[in-house]
């Protein structure tokens, strides 16, 4: 019975990622929207985006490989795996203990691998041009990510997710460390969804374009499980936030009902301050030039790297 | 130029018609930089060359006989030639002698008549192949962009020879809209031509009418009444505004700070809305007649656009002040696409493009045109030439145009706002330099019989500007084009004529 009830949150989980991503999407842009005095589109906006796309004829380029067809797949269901392992209302479901976060790095880091080989499958000039931005940003975000999941686990003893909340919940204080690797995650979070400073999820210009320029050749249904993905990213990115760094409300392993609901209430608080604040940011910063952006991901790396040392010159810090 | 030996002198205005000779002398002149090179068009039968120099840039207009369908290049020595040129040998099949550049223009191979204005032969539908400048070196890739782009613009392709991310060439290739603006022309009746002529570009749409009526009202020896010249006036800077505004705001969000395109968006309908409420048409397309204008202004009207400038007035500072402080979208502008005032000079860069890069050159105060010769302002110049530059030149632009409306508005002349145009003699030839908001405005117009128009030629500022940004652009990384091609924004249609 306890098997099963833990099997129906774990199932909960899967599904609440899945049906929460669009509308965090929606809430970003109808923020943005009425940030600059615009109604902008309504909240729900997106699951219509995506169903309408589903109903669309899917073009494919004549040369396009095996893999463009299967890619989007892949994709989706790496970053799906990956945003259902990060604790969202609860800590220690049944599935968190198959994966840690250097797991969930990887299934994310193998996504981008797909994407990238897709933007350059078809040969269009943009595909590429996106790809090897997309590397060029990669190549500083994930080590950068991988020093500041560091700089936790050495506070919290553990990679675990489900057991950094636990640690952050009883024993977490104020650590400069801590500190300066939400600092960090913060910046990586921008980089790997596209965001402004660093990309434009809005833009119309091909030539700026990163994450979108991979995926313009894509169409239909394709298009709509990509959308989805990059969707389920941002929830990733911001639960994991919430998940490290304020875990406050979360349902320990095998709580009750009403546990569970309590933390459905604090995880939506909290996924809602945080792209209050992610779209609060954007408005207030233009988009900076494709070689800074390097700059600003390797500030990340540092902080990553500086909460760690610090870690070693005392275990307080 | 003065030692000029004309053939024959078309008056009342300066056409001479010239031999070879002193057709070349003045290229090298012009070439040289002893003057600008205002506009070259052809009516089928010779090729005229609008010249002028400073300080007092009053065009003067040298014709050659062709014959035998040649003339001599005049690209050939004055690179800004080149394009027109191009042009006039798709439209007419005029031979330029000596233009290296073999391949078409505007003729994409898909008119289904080859020379439209010439001898019409007509030829398959068939696209032509068009060779553009090799990229040479291991590193060099080329990245096609347009003619069909991501988000709602005109059409046009630029291939992109880059080095990395670092544009080492760009070439581009216009001609998408062409729309055989000179070939309506002929033949229509002037209320036709007129709204051909606001169609232009429809972003210039006022600057473009009075352009054309500037020039009917000269061949036919008619005025325009003073109130009609003094409307023309409000509503040439009412567009201005409105573009100047758009345009900035557009800038800001091409580096993905929307906040300011949002708010530059919202006070430009400002204008829109006035201009719909005062002239019955937010753009004022077909307002400005041959003779006079088509809307007068009532007081209702003038009240209302002294509450339009009283409002842009307040809400203008505030954004320009964010524009100032937002380090993130100053470094996207700041240093970008810098064009050498040495190149802004050659090519006669007109409007914000020329006066950012040191160029002082304004239609409305040299040569100069009523009203503006009786009012004060400032013509704004910069000598940077980068993004900022530009943007800049536009907002101190944009607030001198508020000072000329409350002057116009202020001393606007009673009486009537539109006059019948006395039957011209057939032949009659009128020329007008106007300065829209993207620059000046070349218009040249023959009359026919029957208060028709028998040639016309509107030369769109663009046309000088389009090839300074392939220059501009070089050295500039890829992701910047779009910031830079929005800072000149130039005219696709204006110049795909």
């Amino acid at each position: 019975m306890a098997l099963i009830l833990d099997l129906a949150a774990q199932g909960a989980q899967m599904l609440l990622v899945l049906a929460l991503a669009p509308l965090l999407l929606g809430f970003t842009r109808k923020v943005k929207a009425r940030l600059l005095m615009r109604q902008g589109p309504p909240l729900l906006q997106p699951y219509r985006d995506l169903l309408r796309l589903t109903r669309k004829e899917v073009v494919l380029a004549d040369n396009a490989s095996w893999l463009f067809r299967a890619a989007p797949y892949m994709i989706f269901a790496a970053t799906w795996v990956a945003a259902a392992l990060v604790p969202s209302f609860a800590a220690g479901l049944t599935f968190s203990w198959a994966a840690d976060v250097i797991a969930i790095i990887a299934l994310l880091g193998s996504a981008r691998m797909f994407l990238a080989l897709v933007g350059m499958d078809v040969g269009t000039s943009f595909g590429g041009l996106g790809a090897s931005r997309e590397m060029m940003f990669a190549s500083l975000a994930e080590p950068a990510m991988m020093m500041i999941v560091f700089t936790v686990a050495l506070v919290a003893g553990s990679t675990q997710l489900s057991t950094i909340a636990e640690f952050m919940l009883t024993h977490g204080s104020l650590r400069v460390s801590l500190g300066l690797a939400l600092a960090g995650l913060i910046i990586v979070t921008l980089a790997e969804n596209s965001r402004i400073p660093v990309d434009n999820p809005a833009t119309h210009l091909e030539l700026t374009m990163v994450h979108e320029a991979m995926v313009l050749e894509y169409s239909g249904r394709h298009l709509a499980v990509i959308e989805m993905a990059a969707a389920l990213k941002l929830l990733l990115y911001l639960s994991l936030i919430a998940c490290i760094f304020l875990p406050w409300g979360i349902a320990a392993p095998g709580a009750s009902p009403a546990a569970y609901a309590a933390g459905l209430v604090a995880y939506l608080a909290k996924l809602t301050a945080g792209a209050f604040l992610m779209v609060l940011f954007e408005t207030s910063i233009a988009k900076m030039r494709i070689f800074r952006v390097p700059e600003f991901l390797g500030a990340a790396l540092m902080l990553g790297l500086l909460g760690t040392l610090l870690l070693f010159v005392s275990r307080s810090f | 130029m003065d030692k000029i030996e004309p053939i024959d002198v078309q008056e009342p205005w300066s056409r001479v018609t010239v031999d070879a000779e002193a057709w070349w002398r003045i290229v090298l002149w012009v070439a040289a930089g002893n003057g600008v090179m205002l506009g070259l068009w052809s009516d089928g039968e010779a090729v005229h060359m609008a010249v002028a120099r400073a300080p007092d840039f009053a065009p003067r207009v040298l014709s050659i006989a062709c014959p035998d369908g040649r003339y001599p290049s005049v690209g050939l020595t004055h690179p800004p030639a080149l394009r027109l040129e191009r042009a006039l040998r798709d439209l007419y099949g005029l031979v330029p002698v000596g233009l290296p550049d073999e391949r078409p223009w505007l003729d994409h191979g898909r008119w289904g008549v080859t020379h439209p204005l010439g001898a019409r032969v007509p030829s398959p539908d068939a696209p032509l192949a068009y060779a553009f400048r090799p990229a040479e070196g291991p590193p060099m890739h080329q990245i096609p962009v347009g003619p069909v782009h991501a988000g709602i613009i005109e059409p046009g392709h630029f291939r992109f020879t880059a080095n990395g991310e670092t544009v080492v060439r760009l070439e581009q290739r216009l001609g998408y809209v062409h729309k055989g603006i000179d070939g309506l022309m002929s033949g229509a009746p002037l209320e036709r031509a007129a709204k051909l002529a606001g169609r232009v570009s429809g972003d210039s749409t006022v600057a473009y009418a009075i352009a054309f009526a500037r020039a009917v009202e000269m061949a036919s020896g008619a005025e325009a009444p003073a109130r009609a010249v003094w409307l023309r006036a409000v509503m040439a800077e009412l567009e201005r505004i409105a573009n100047h505004l758009g345009d900035i705001g557009a800038i800001c969000n091409d580096a993905s700070f929307s906040l300011l395109h949002a708010h530059f968006g919202a006070l430009r309908e400002r204008v829109l809305r006035a201009a719909d409420a005062c002239f019955g048409h937010r753009l004022m397309m077909d307002r400005v007649v041959p003779g006079g204008v088509a809307a007068d202004l009532g007081s209702e009207g003038i009240g209302r656009l002294r509450g339009l400038l009283a409002d842009l007035r307040a809400h203008l500072p505030p954004l320009v002040r964010i524009y100032d402080d937002t380090v993130s979208l100053q470094d996207r502008t700041v240093g970008t696409g810098v064009l050498t005032a040495e190149l802004a000079r050659q090519y006669g860069a007109g409007g914000f493009v020329g006066r950012a890069s040191g160029r002082g050159f304004d239609a409305r105060r040299s040569p100069g045109y009523a009203p503006y010769d009786q009012l004060a302002f400032d013509v704004p110049g910069r000598t940077e030439g980068d993004v900022n530059a530009r943007v800049w030149l536009r907002i101190e632009e944009a607030r001198q145009s508020f000072a000329i409306i409350e002057q116009l508005l202020a001393r606007l002349p009673d009486g009537p706002v539109r006059a019948a145009l006395p039957p011209s003699p057939e032949g009659a030839e009128g020329l007008s330099l106007v300065e829209g908001f993207r620059g000046d405005i070349l218009a040249w117009v023959r009359l026919g019989p029957d208060g028709t128009v028998a040639r016309c030629h509107l030369r769109d500022p663009s046309w000088f500007q389009w090839p300074l940004l392939e220059a501009a652009i070089e050295g500039n990384i890829v992701a910047d084009f779009p910031l830079l091609n929005k800072s000149f924004n130039c005219s696709y249609s204006g110049h795909d004529l």
